[in-house]
Formats: structure tokens, sequence, C-alpha cells
């Protein structure tokens, strides 16, 4: 038998075989991406406790049937006007007035006004009222705390510390936004109730709006005062959370415009029947 | 200037390309380590709802996902059935198997898990209001409405 000489394969194909793979795992892999509306659901209630019902004008109630129409504060609404009707909720005080004041400046000027006739008739009746938080009382609050936590055992200092931090933030806050300036009382809240026969997409829609018109008018205060929109500010501190100047002008965005959208404990079905 | 031009007909060598399957190889490689596979395939049809206002979760292997919708296969009916992990479950089971699920996390991270919503957007609320009450009781408080991302719509300014 005639020795063959050994051949050197040829190993320039080898780089399409590579490729061919490359490619056909690109194709069938896809990246998951996945993006959502962010919720805290409530924990659990015992059964035997009842819930404290908050005051009327302090609660923005929103259901929707299960033919997917919505009743905003006892009158039926359509789901594009949700958004402004929920900013009024946000930016009014009690009064009926859709401003409040930071300092001397007034914010939220020059918007429509869009009355809220609550679920009694009464106009106006939704406004929560906002209550003034001021740079003197916020002192004063923080001297007493000091000499408290100076004092107090060494088991309650903790609790103690936690209150006077709360205080000093609020003094942050007002330096910050320039002003004193009005909360919104501490039950005030947007409350969503839904059928058991609500289809998920309007329940979705309605979440959206209501955290769109939260999230607008953080954008919006946060522009205004720091030239920067609210997304931004959370987003540079996501990636620093060293960054305690960027944390404290989003706890001043967010002292004056809370997130509290809740979902009311489910009912039987036919309790939502209006 | 002839200085250049003096061995101007020297032929020029192909470039080797040997080493190209190498290149090709470590970037499938980096593909390959990079993406991370669903390990388990979606037993129900879910076309998820459009929203505006969405939060991306970066540390995604705190997530954990519950679907929701109507079966991909005909045999088990048309009505949305919950999907955990590979299985149809009841809604009763969501307790055990977030317990379950919390475990594969380290302890430091157990509060931290998420628990992403992944609803057919035809699914009625009822099978969905059982599902977070079962939540609840378990104690996994964070979810997230799992959504394709549109516009914010009319924006007054």
């Amino acid at each position: 038998m005639a020795r063959r000489e050994l051949q050197e394969i040829n190993a320039g194909s080898m780089a399409d075989i590579a490729f061919l793979l490359l490619i056909f795992w690109l194709v069938t892999t896809t990246i998951e991406s996945d993006m959502g509306i962010k919720r805290q659901l409530p924990p659990p209630v015992p059964p035997d406790i009842d819930v404290p019902q908050a005051k009327e004008q302090n609660v923005f109630n929103v259901k929707v049937n299960f033919l997917d129409m919505l009743l905003v504060e006892g009158q039926p609404l359509d789901i594009q006007e949700l958004k402004n009707k929920t900013k009024s909720f946000l930016i009014a005080t009690g009064d009926g007035v859709m401003t409040h004041q930071i300092g001397t400046e007034e914010i939220g000027k020059n918007r429509d006004v869009i009355l809220i006739t609550g679920a009694n008739g009464k106009t106006n009746a939704a406004f929560p009222e906002r209550e003034w938080v001021r740079k003197s009382d916020v002192k004063m609050k923080i001297a007493e705390y000091e000499q408290i936590v100076l004092i107090a055992e060494e088991k309650n200092k903790d609790a103690f510390r936690k209150v006077l931090k709360s205080w000093q933030e609020k003094l942050t806050t007002i330096n910050l936004l320039g002003g004193d300036y009005k909360q919104l009382p501490a039950s005030a809240l947007i409350s969503m109730q839904n059928d058991n026969n609500t289809t998920y997409n309007t329940y979705l829609q309605v979440q959206n709006e209501l955290q769109s018109a939260v999230n607008e008018l953080r954008d919006e205060l946060a522009l205004s005062k720091f030239g920067v929109s609210y997304r931004e500010l959370e987003e540079v501190y996501g990636k620093n959370k060293q960054d305690k100047t960027t944390l404290e002008k989003i706890t001043a965005v967010r002292a004056l415009y809370p997130q509290r959208i809740s979902e009311a404990e489910p009912r039987d079905a036919g309790a939502t029947y209006y | 200037m002839s200085k250049f031009k003096k061995g101007g007909k020297r032929p020029t060598g192909s470039i080797s390309t040997a080493s190209l399957p190498d290149i090709v190889f470590m970037l499938l490689f980096f593909f390959m380590v990079a993406t991370v596979l669903r390990t388990e395939d979606e037993k129900v049809q879910v076309t998820r709802p459009e929203a505006s206002e969405l939060y991306k979760i970066e540390k995604k292997h705190l997530i954990r996902y519950i679907n929701i919708g109507t079966p991909m296969d005909k045999r088990y009916g048309s009505e949305p059935v919950i999907q955990l992990n590979d299985q149809f479950s009841q809604a009763v089971e969501v307790q055990d198997w977030i317990l379950k699920e919390r475990q594969t996390l380290s302890e430091s991270e157990q509060s931290k898990m998420w628990v992403s919503l992944k609803v057919d957007q035809e699914t009625k609320m009822g099978i969905v209001t059982s599902v977070k009450q079962e939540l609840r009781q378990a104690s996994a408080l964070k979810v997230l409405y799992s959504a394709t991302s549109r516009a914010r719509t009319g924006t007054e300014e």
C-alpha cells in the first residue's frame, strides 16, 4: 500500500460553523426583559380586627365594576380623565383651593380646576386637608427630641432616634424646597376597588393612570426645584446608594407627593354591583 | 520617494484566518454564559397588557414568576389557570410555593424577593385577587404586575 501523506484538515470553514452556532444562539434566546408596575401589597389583616376608616375627604375612591366601568368618588368617569382627577386630589388643599404653597411660592398654578364632587353630593368633599409643616415648629420638635434621646432609657433610644430623624428629614426638606410646605394628612390615600369580573387589562390601566398621576407630579416638582426629573433622581440614587444629597431630594419630593395607592379588601361578588 | 517603491513587487501573504474560529467561539461562549435561560416553559398563553409607568428590577435572581392565562394546550380547557414553575396549580398552593422559593434565596435576601405576576390581559380579576390574597398570607408583599411598555397617555403639558 502506498503511504499517503497525512494531509492537514482545512480549518477555514471552522469559523463558519462557529458563526452559525453563534447566530443560532442569538436568535433562539430571548433576553428576558421583565418590567412592570411595582406594588406593595398590604400585610395580611387578622380577621377579628376592624380596619379604621379614614375620613371620607381624605380618600380618593376609585371603583371598577364588572363591565370595566369606572366610578370615581361616586361618579362615573372615563379612564382618560382619571389621571387629571387624581392629580387634583393630590394637589388640592382642603378648602377646594387647587394650589398649595411652598413658602410664598404656589405650586400647581395655572391648572384647570376640576371640582370633585363626593359621594355625598358635596363639592370638594374629596379634598384632603393639607397640613402646614413650618420651619419653626420642626426646629422646636428637633430640639425636643434631642433632649428626649439624651434622657431616654437605653432600650427606647432607638425608637426616639427614629422620630428625631424623621423630623430632621423634614427640616432638610424645608431647606431644599426653600420654604414651609403643606403635607398630606397621614390618612390620605388613593383607594382602588375592583370586581371579580373586572378584566385584568382594565385593572392594570387604572393602576397605571394612578401611578402616572403621582409620577408626573413628582417629575414636575423635581424639575422645577432641582432641574432634573424625579425618575432621574431615582436612577442616580439607584446607582450610588451613598449619594446623600440625591436621597434628600427624593425624600423632599416624596414628602409633598407621597405614593399611597391602596387596594381595598376584596368584596364578595355582587357587592360592587353599583 | 523612490526609497519606498524599491521592493514594490513583494507578494503580500494573505492574513491567516486560523484564529477566527477561536474569536467566534469566544463570542459564542460569552453569550452563552451571559444570557439567562428560562428554565421553565410557558404553559399558559399570556399577552401582557401595556402600561407606561414601568419599573425594572435589576436583580433578576430575586424574581419569582406566577403566570396566569388560558392553557396553551387546549386539552386543559379554556379557563384561565395558574402556572407555578412548571405546572398548573391552584391558588391555595401559592403559599407553599412561596415558602419553598424563599428557601432558595440566601437568608439576607429572603425579604427582598419579588413576585412577578404575568397575567393575560383578558383574565378576570377573580383569579388574580385570590392569588394576591395568598401572597399576602405568605407575606410576599412585593409584587410586580408585568407589562409591556407604551407611552404615557394624554399629558397635559
